[in-house]
């Protein structure tokens, strides 16, 4: 998978990349360079070369960046855009047969408007409707591309699970936030957190025979028997993947309760939770996640919307960095997916995480969570050319995203996007006109005819 | 209203505790001129009593030493259920929206809860004042009101309501009647109206619905009218109304309502309406501010900004419009303030001035934004929203920005009370900071 994923990202590189060179910039790398004034060459999709000087290749495009900054492009552990047709099979307590990869939208405007916040990639989940959800994957910003385009190659696939207020409320059409979409089923099982844990661990225990089932026909394969072959299951098949290392979970959760009892649930089922999602009370178990080796992805200062909410406080993500948990700051949606560097900003504030720390949280730490931090989430030679230009301060309200590459590939711009509004509202005033012209009846018949 | 507000004042000091404070070799940021370099500021009795380049220490004041510190007004948070609404998803925990089309008796001020847990997580960003209004949507309960009750102004720190309050009934909440809902948020965008006539949404139902509302909202007005005639002619048989009672202020001009309206034509026809009614309005949340700014300048009508951080109201447009609505209505001349409309979203209120800076708004607007400007729309601009001489001492001292999320607040003064740093979030942190 890997091999051909270089393989694609090469045949792909090429036909919007151009060779160019951002100079004088404030850079920070999030990488082994640190924070330092000066260059970063761009060749065929991938960071070629960064420093105080750098050599120009020939033909390079010269971009001045004075008084800006640059930093890697920013990556959204969780966020529910590009789903069409709703992202919420909640009609199962176990809906690991589904999987988002099928229902990408590439037309959503909301992946327009995270590139325009500096977002160049996002883990795109299922909801958080069963104990167990959906598949999941990252993709890459690449407005304009097709659905198989923005899929980010060579990444690790997720399955989404879902502990709390939102997999035992399913059946409840009320909703709210966090229960994504409009949720108008039946009365499911569970309605505690004690059925979320069982649904979690039935399944498992069925995964489990399940891939003992097609070990020992992978067994008597490989010694040249010719036994009869199991059936696929697809809802087992995903979970097996889990119990193999070949697919990711994040868990949704909220309280500490419900995080310690999914740790115990996976540790006794032989998986690891790569992430823990939103854990509003992380803090309160750090040692735990810690000791499990799980990420979590938090938000900075969201409470008080539902009960389970309560507790939250906006040093999270600074205590659990603190106590060595690789921490980043997600969105769960998509306004605030606009301005994650911001969110960034905040674990300054509380909690006092320095600069590079604080970046960290929406760039190397979520591709770390996410396995592709060999690939993106820092600017270092050989990396992904993923890259944000701001005008100011980066993690400051004051600053803006004037550009935005991905793949060395600008895919956003300010400038031309205000240059270009203007010619936009007049096209959309005369496809107006038009459809009212077509729209009015000729003249020389009467309406009611 | 300006003696109304001197008179409050006045019995506001009462209550403030005797506490005399020096700060000293800070930089004074008045909002309403130039700031003081290296200056001091004294405060006594609640107040701001003296600003000056060098005060002599009184006697028995705690000197506060600004080296390197910055005081500024604390901030007004133009919308907010603070106090009314504790968890957004949980109905017993919210007070804000009431049963009935017209209850202007209702006071958001005698259902905000001191306690809420929501006080002491904002004051320790800054936010001093807040707007905490009934009415509108969430889960408590109506929110179908089109006279909903009167917005409170009161300071984020108190033993009860009553010494939280600054004015009790700082506005009158309407809901305008329009066709794309009450208060015209959502529905279709005027320009495609004409178009889509029948639509569920836009069809001559909802039109005759909204003709209905603004018939009945009339007659409201009227029946206010003649009860005040009742009232003043002190006839025999005349009877208290509570509702109509509470109407006369708005009648007489002496209380503003603060008409939910969003997108331009709405705003166009609520200013028409209030012009027939003769009554003071201030727009809430309105969404087209270019368009409307003209009219809302030429009638000098005041608006309070919703979140700067929200998303464009339609697919296509553009994608910066929330950041760049205070730029319009400054562009436009229209006086306005921010509000944030949701409680967890409070304390980010500096932060969201911060965006409209990024997106063009001249840096002192937005400080006015969140100090003077909603401090003399809702009636209390010789109170509070700038440093000057008698004002209440409603302060912060900073160490930066103060909204720039780097900036750390030091001291926060609430009627020159020195507020605690601290809240249940604080308290959680350091609880489990210590955990082995």
């Amino acid at each position: 998978m890997k091999k051909l994923a270089i393989g694609i990202l090469a045949a792909l590189a090429p036909l919007g990349a151009e060779t160019f060179v951002i100079q004088n910039a404030t850079v920070m790398t999030e990488g082994s360079k640190g924070i330092f004034k000066g260059s970063v060459v761009v060749k065929d999709g991938k960071i070629a070369d960064i420093g105080e000087k750098v050599m120009v290749p020939a033909g390079a495009t010269i971009i001045e960046a004075g008084g800006l900054y640059l930093i890697p492009g920013i990556i959204d552990c969780h966020s529910h855009i590009a789903g069409s047709g709703g992202i919420n099979e909640g009609s199962v307590s176990v809906s690991s047969m589904v999987n988002i990869k099928d229902i990408i939208n590439p037309d959503d405007i909301a992946i327009y408007r995270a590139l325009a916040g500096g977002v160049t990639t996002a883990n795109i989940l299922h909801g958080s409707a069963n104990s167990i959800g959906g598949q999941t994957l990252p993709l890459k910003m690449r407005w304009g591309k097709s659905a198989e385009e923005m899929i980010f190659a060579g990444a690790t696939p997720g399955i989404k699970f879902a502990l709390g207020e939102n997999p035992k409320r399913s059946g409840n059409p009320q909703g709210g936030r966090g229960a994504i979409g409009a949720i108008q089923i039946q009365a499911r099982y569970p309605a505690t957190r004690m059925g979320v844990e069982d649904v979690i661990r039935e399944a498992f225990n069925q995964a489990k025979a399940y891939k003992a089932e097609w070990d020992a026909y992978d067994a008597a394969v490989a010694k040249g028997e010719h036994p009869i072959r199991p059936r696929t299951d697809l809802k087992l098949q995903a979970l097996k993947e889990v119990l193999e290392n070949k697919r990711y979970v994040h868990v949704h959760c909220y309280r500490a309760d419900e995080i310690l009892m999914m740790i115990r649930a996976a540790d006794d089922n032989g998986f690891k939770v790569r992430t823990f999602q939103h854990v509003l009370e992380g803090y309160k178990v750090a040692k735990e996640i810690k000791e499990h080796g799980a990420g979590a992805s938090t938000f900075s200062d969201w409470w008080a919307y539902k009960i389970e909410a309560i507790d939250a406080i906006p040093f999270n993500a600074a205590l659990m960095a603190k106590k060595g948990i690789v921490v980043s700051l997600n969105s769960d949606d998509a306004e605030l997916m606009r301005h994650l560097n911001t969110e960034a900003g905040k674990a300054m504030k509380y909690g006092g995480m320095n600069e590079t720390e604080a970046l960290a949280m929406v760039t190397i730490n979520p591709a770390i969570q996410l396995g592709i931090d060999k690939t993106v989430g820092s600017i270092e030679v050989g990396k992904d050319a993923d890259l944000v230009l701001y005008d100011g301060y980066p993690m400051s309200d004051f600053a803006k995203v004037t550009k935005v590459w991905i793949d060395g590939t600008q895919y956003f711009d300010r400038d031309k996007e205000v240059a270009a509004q203007a010619a936009k509202d007049a096209e959309k005033q005369q496809l107006l006109e038009k459809e009212r012209s077509a729209q009015r009846p000729p003249s020389n018949r009467r309406p009611n005819q | 209203m300006k003696i109304l507000g001197l008179l409050m004042a006045t019995a506001l000091a009462a209550f403030a505790a005797g506490e005399t404070v020096l700060i000293q070799n800070a930089d004074i940021y008045p909002v309403t001129g130039a700031p003081l370099k290296g200056g001091s500021l004294l405060i006594q009795d609640g107040k701001i009593a003296e600003i000056g380049a060098r005060i002599p220490v009184p006697k028995g004041a705690t000197v506060l030493e600004g080296k390197g510190l910055r005081v500024y007004p604390g901030w007004i948070d133009s919308g907010t259920q603070l106090g009314l609404e504790e968890i957004e998803s949980i109905r017993e925990t919210n007070d804000t929206g009431e049963l009935g089309d017209f209850m202007p008796q209702l006071k958001a001020l005698s259902a905000v809860n001191p306690d809420s847990e929501h006080f002491g997580v904002v004051r320790v960003n800054g936010i001093t004042t807040a707007i905490a209004l009934p009415g509108g949507g969430g889960r408590g309960g109506g929110g179908g009101q089109i006279i909903a009750g009167q917005a409170a102004l009161l300071h984020t720190d108190g033993w009860t309501w009553e010494e939280m309050e600054i004015n009790r009934s700082a506005a009158m909440v309407l809901n305008f009647p329009s066709a794309a809902g009450r208060g015209g948020r959502g529905g279709m965008p005027a320009e495609l109206q004409d178009m889509f006539p029948n639509a569920a949404n836009n069809g001559m139902d909802a039109r005759r619905a909204v003709l209905d509302q603004i018939a009945k909202l009339n007659a409201f007005f009227d029946d206010a009218r003649a009860y005040k005639k009742a009232k003043e002619a002190n006839q025999p048989d005349f009877q208290k109304d509570l509702k109509l009672e509470a109407m006369l202020p708005v009648i007489e001009g002496k209380m503003p309502l603060a008409v939910n309206a969003s997108r331009a034509a709405a705003i166009h026809d609520a200013i028409a309406w209030s012009e027939k009614q003769n009554v003071k309005i201030v727009i809430m949340q309105p969404r087209e501010v270019a368009k409307a700014g003209p009219e809302l300048k030429a009638k000098n009508i005041p608006v309070v900004l919703g979140r700067v951080l929200a998303l464009p109201e339609n697919e296509d447009s553009e994608y910066d419009e929330g950041y760049t609505q205070p730029l319009e209505a400054y562009k436009a001349g229209v006086k306005f303030a921010l509000g944030t409309f949701t409680n967890e979203f409070v304390r980010d209120l500096p932060y969201q001035a911060a965006t409209a800076v990024a997106y063009g708004l001249p840096h002192d607007e937005a400080l006015k934004a969140l100090t003077i400007n909603p401090a003399q729309i809702w009636g209390a601009g010789s109170l509070i929203g700038s440093i000057e001489k008698g004002k209440l001492a409603d302060l912060m001292v900073v160490d930066g920005d103060p909204m720039d999320v780097r900036t750390q607040i030091r001291h926060i003064f609430i009627k020159g009370k020195e507020i605690t740093l601290s809240n249940k979030q604080i308290r959680l942190y350091e609880r489990y900071m210590s955990r082995q």
